[in-house]
């Protein structure tokens, strides 16, 4: 039974991180019906700036995790302005394969930077190694702290998309377009700063998993995992992204204690070919048909 | 036994009733129309006979032949074939091309026959290009023959999905508002072409349309539908003049 | 400029449209033939490079540039062809029985892989085949009794006849005449209602059924079909290298495999061969480079580097790819003066619906 727990915290402490890059993937696709292939990538980029910060530069934890966020917010920008906008109206499949050679650029920049490299590298948090006792189960502080700060940051992603301007201008972009036009909507600059706030969170996501996967340049690949994520939730829909990823997190966790070796490292995949071939719109999905 | 005939038709997208117990019949080698209002559910009625949606209610009878639930492509190799609203073409492909996907059902040779190019599907190929070419004679197309569809002007857009259906060899051809978007030059054309198709090529035709001018030139029989349901059929005289079409279409009198 | 004035039907199935073409590609034919004669030992081996990868090249344009459904798992096809390869060669079966056997079971795995794609559309479909490539390459590492696992597999040279097949001499030529025949049956499709069929499923589902196109049929065709010819390609890559491990069939090789197609030109069967020699040969350029870089900063990066601004520049700047380029020019220069900046623009569609198809 405390087996069961400790998985089952594990599972959903790294379905957090699941869940998170699959909550930047989602908010670009809602708004742009762009795949941004990218976004474990960013989520790499983020965490070699916060190591730097933290590790060079020396700042304490929280600091890093706010420089990490705005430059990756400025990043994501920058991406978004030079790369995507030129390309907006080409077919989708395009655009998936722009963000994927901006991957490819991210993984072989990082690996040429002086000092960062194909080195390994650790960020050090003030969670490192405690352990809390929690009814008879010994859970680590880490995995739940990564619980907590993801809860927190998706109850202020909450807040931010109901109360503030800009968050209602950026659901009224993912939904039409055109509408946010008339409405006056500066509807290229708002997706822009969707791109930043997604590369944020994806920063954010970069830095719970750091502990866990190490910093090096090839930890982006733990992101593909969000498109099963994101396909169990529900394509475009932001609640089934956080689902998805959690979901995806619990099933490794249990396929990797349960069956034989090897299995872990497919279950999401396995999952999504499940999901893709019963109710490929997910559980909060919706069906789209085309009108002729 | 009529040669196409509609039964109870009827469906609805959730709480909305599109179709609600449309039945009629069309007889060989008539014009037969299908007036009404925006939203009466004349396109969703072409939909559910080529199956792009599954009918919730009753059948559809071709030839003697229940074909309701038959999968698209297979109405199509029946020969029955329709044009669609909003123009469905393959835009990166020429106008050729698009004519000649259209004799697909009249495909005679196998897979591993056209891998090699046998001799065989050299010959079946330039049948199709005749065929083909008869059609564009028909409908004057000859000037845009090698066009990428994608740069023509709207007007010889629908010119070539209409000869698209017609390279089917149908015995049954859909129109789905075959006027609309036309200038009257065009509108005039395209009636030619329907009474040909139909004195012609002996080809039934069943159409949507809101132009009275071409429904009245070149139906044989009309029915008007409102809200999913039939309200009036006969000559077009006769559905024209008839009130409760008048009030769908202009409202009573106070 | 040339025009073409065309007084039979036949005119439109040949495969040259006129003497200058079959002259060219005549030249090219005669160049590569000869290659044992003329190129030196590093030239071949990057033309049999070349011409495997433009195998792949072929089968990926059918399925993703002709038939519009995408694939980002085409490395899982090459795992099959080339595991099948290894263990058939291992057996003594003679390369011209062992390859179409390759081709045959990587088709059968290509129908099931098909199967998903019956009903999905778009980035579902490239999902799905995202993770089947993920699927494949973990059932390589784990099924050690047939694929050795993670510890690779040596592949016997290939045998004709009872003779082994060197590497710039018999092997060159088996790899030629695959590329050949591949391009051959690539185009004898096309021009055939299967090809218009694959055609007619990219642009337009609801109208290639209203039209009697039976989609299922033919999106499974077009999936069998790509993946046996990517199983060819494996199974002659297994040959080639001599050695094969799961890591060489990873998602990162599918996802260059469909640069090969991107780069090339989508929607143009030269774009195949030009894409593959393009990925054959940025890696060289670049090992040359390397010696240029400054201190401290790791030469494997530069590759990456590099490949992804290429990708996303042609992308931005060309998305006809190098053919389509190649196609402009070549026009510029038969239309002197009269080319006109505008002539091979395409519509760009911003409407969901075009999306929805």
């Amino acid at each position: 039974m405390t087996d069961l727990a400790q998985l089952l915290v594990a599972g959903i402490s790294s379905g957090c991180v699941y869940a998170l890059v699959a909550l930047g993937f989602v908010l670009i696709y809602k708004a742009t019906e762009t795949v941004n292939f990218a976004q474990g990538d960013l989520m790499m980029l983020g965490a070699f700036f916060a190591l730097t910060a933290s590790v060079m530069l020396g700042w304490p934890y929280w600091a890093t995790i706010v420089f990490a966020v705005t430059v990756m917010a400025v990043v994501g920008m920058a991406i978004e302005r030079l790369v995507i906008r030129p390309v907006l109206g080409q077919p989708a499949f395009t655009v998936v394969m722009i963000t994927i050679g901006i991957g490819y650029v991210m993984r072989g920049v990082v690996t040429m930077v002086p000092g960062w490299g194909t080195e390994t590298y650790q960020i050090p948090t003030p969670f490192a190694e405690a352990v809390l006792p929690v009814g008879g189960v010994v859970l680590p502080v880490q995995q739940l702290a990564v619980i907590a700060m993801t809860a927190a940051l998706c109850a202020a992603l909450y807040l931010f998309f109901r109360f503030t301007r800009i968050g209602v201008a950026m659901q009224a972009t993912s939904q039409n377009q055109l509408a946010a036009y008339y409405m006056g909507i500066p509807v290229r600059r708002v997706n822009m700063m969707i791109w930043g706030l997604s590369a944020g969170v994806a920063a954010f996501a970069g830095i719970l998993l750091a502990p866990v996967t190490f910093v090096h340049s090839n930890m982006g690949f733990i992101g593909l995992k969000a498109f099963p994520a994101a396909v169990v939730g529900g394509f475009g829909s932001v609640p089934g992204a956080i689902v998805g990823g959690l979901i995806i997190g619990v099933v490794e966790a249990l396929a990797g204690y349960y069956l034989p070796e090897g299995f872990k490292d497919v279950a999401a995949y396995v999952v999504v070919l499940v999901v893709l071939m019963i109710r490929p719109s997910g559980i909060f999905g919706e069906t789209m048909r085309k009108k002729v | 036994m009529s040669f196409f005939a509609v039964e109870n038709l009827g469906i609805r997208f959730g709480g909305v009733v599109a179709v609600d117990g449309v039945s009629f019949e069309v007889e060989k080698g008539e014009v037969f129309t299908i007036i009404g209002p925006n939203g009466a559910g004349k396109t969703t009625i072409f939909n559910l006979v080529c199956l792009i949606y599954p009918a919730d209610t009753g059948r559809v009878v071709f030839e003697g032949r229940d074909i309701t639930g038959l999968a698209p492509h297979r109405v199509a190799e029946l020969g029955i074939a329709r044009t669609f609203q909003n123009i469905e073409l393959f835009e990166h492909a020429t106008v050729l091309q698009n004519l000649l996907i259209g004799r697909h059902r009249h495909r005679r040779t196998n897979f591993w026959q056209e891998l090699a190019f046998t001799r065989a599907v050299r010959e079946a190929e330039l049948a199709q290009r005749e065929a083909v070419e008869r059609v564009i004679d028909f409908l004057e197309l000859a000037k845009y023959r090698d066009s990428l569809v994608a740069g023509l002007p709207y007007g010889v857009r629908k010119v070539v999905e209409l000869g698209r259906a017609l390279a089917t060899e149908p015995r049954l051809l859909l129109l789905d508002e075959p006027s609309s978007g036309l200038n009257p030059e065009e509108t005039d054309d395209m009636a030619f072409w329907i009474e040909d198709i139909k004195k012609h090529l002996g080809i039934t035709v069943l159409m949507v349309e809101h132009d009275m001018n071409l429904v009245s030139r070149v139906s044989d029989r009309v029915l008007a539908l409102n809200e999913g349901r039939p309200i009036a059929e006969g000559t077009p005289a006769q559905v024209q003049a008839d009130p409760a079409v008048i009030e769908a279409y202009l409202g009573a009198a106070a | 400029m040339r025009f073409i004035f065309k007084t039979t039907y036949e005119q439109d199935l040949r495969l040259f449209r006129h003497g200058g073409q079959a002259f060219w590609y005549g030249l090219l034919l005669a160049a590569l033939v000869t290659a044992p004669l003329w190129a030196g030992e590093y030239l071949m081996t990057q033309l049999v490079f070349i011409a495997i990868y433009s195998i792949v090249g072929f089968g990926l344009m059918m399925l993703t540039g002709f038939t519009g459904q995408v694939s980002l798992g085409h490395a899982a096809f090459l795992a099959v062809g080339a595991y099948t390869e290894a263990l058939l060669a291992a057996r003594g079966v003679p390369v011209f029985v062992s390859l179409p056997a390759a081709a045959l079971l990587t088709a059968a795995v290509g129908v099931i892989v098909g199967l998903p794609a019956l009903r999905l559309k778009g980035i579902y479909l490239a999902i799905a085949t995202l993770a089947f490539n993920v699927i494949v390459e973990e059932i390589a590492a784990r099924w050690e009794s047939v694929t050795h696992g993670n510890a690779g597999m040596p592949v016997a040279p290939v045998k004709l006849f009872g003779r082994e097949l060197e590497g710039d001499g018999g092997f060159y030529y088996l790899c030629l005449l695959a590329a050949v025949l591949a391009c051959l049956a690539c185009v004898n499709l096309l021009r055939s209602p299967t090809g218009r069929a694959f055609v007619a499923i990219r642009d337009s589902e609801v109208s290639a059924s209203s039209m009697g196109v039976n989609l299922a049929k033919y999106k499974t065709i077009s999936f069998a079909f790509s993946a046996a010819l990517t199983g060819i390609a494996g199974a002659l890559y297994a040959h080639k290298v001599g050695f094969i491990s799961p890591e060489q069939f990873s998602l990162l090789v599918s996802i260059e495999l469909i640069t090969i197609v991107i780069l090339g030109g989508v929607g143009f069967l030269h774009g195949a061969v030009l894409g593959a020699a393009f990925v054959i040969v940025l890696p060289q350029v670049l090992s040359i480079a390397k010696d240029w870089l400054p201190e401290g900063m790791a030469p494997s990066g530069l590759q990456a580097v590099v490949f992804g601004i290429i990708l996303v520049l042609v992308i931005i700047f060309e998305p006809m790819g190098l053919y389509g380029r190649w196609l402009k020019i070549r026009t510029w220069f038969e239309l002197f003066p009269f080319y006109r900046r505008g002539m091979f623009r395409r519509q760009r569609s911003y409407l969901k619906t075009e999306r929805l198809r």
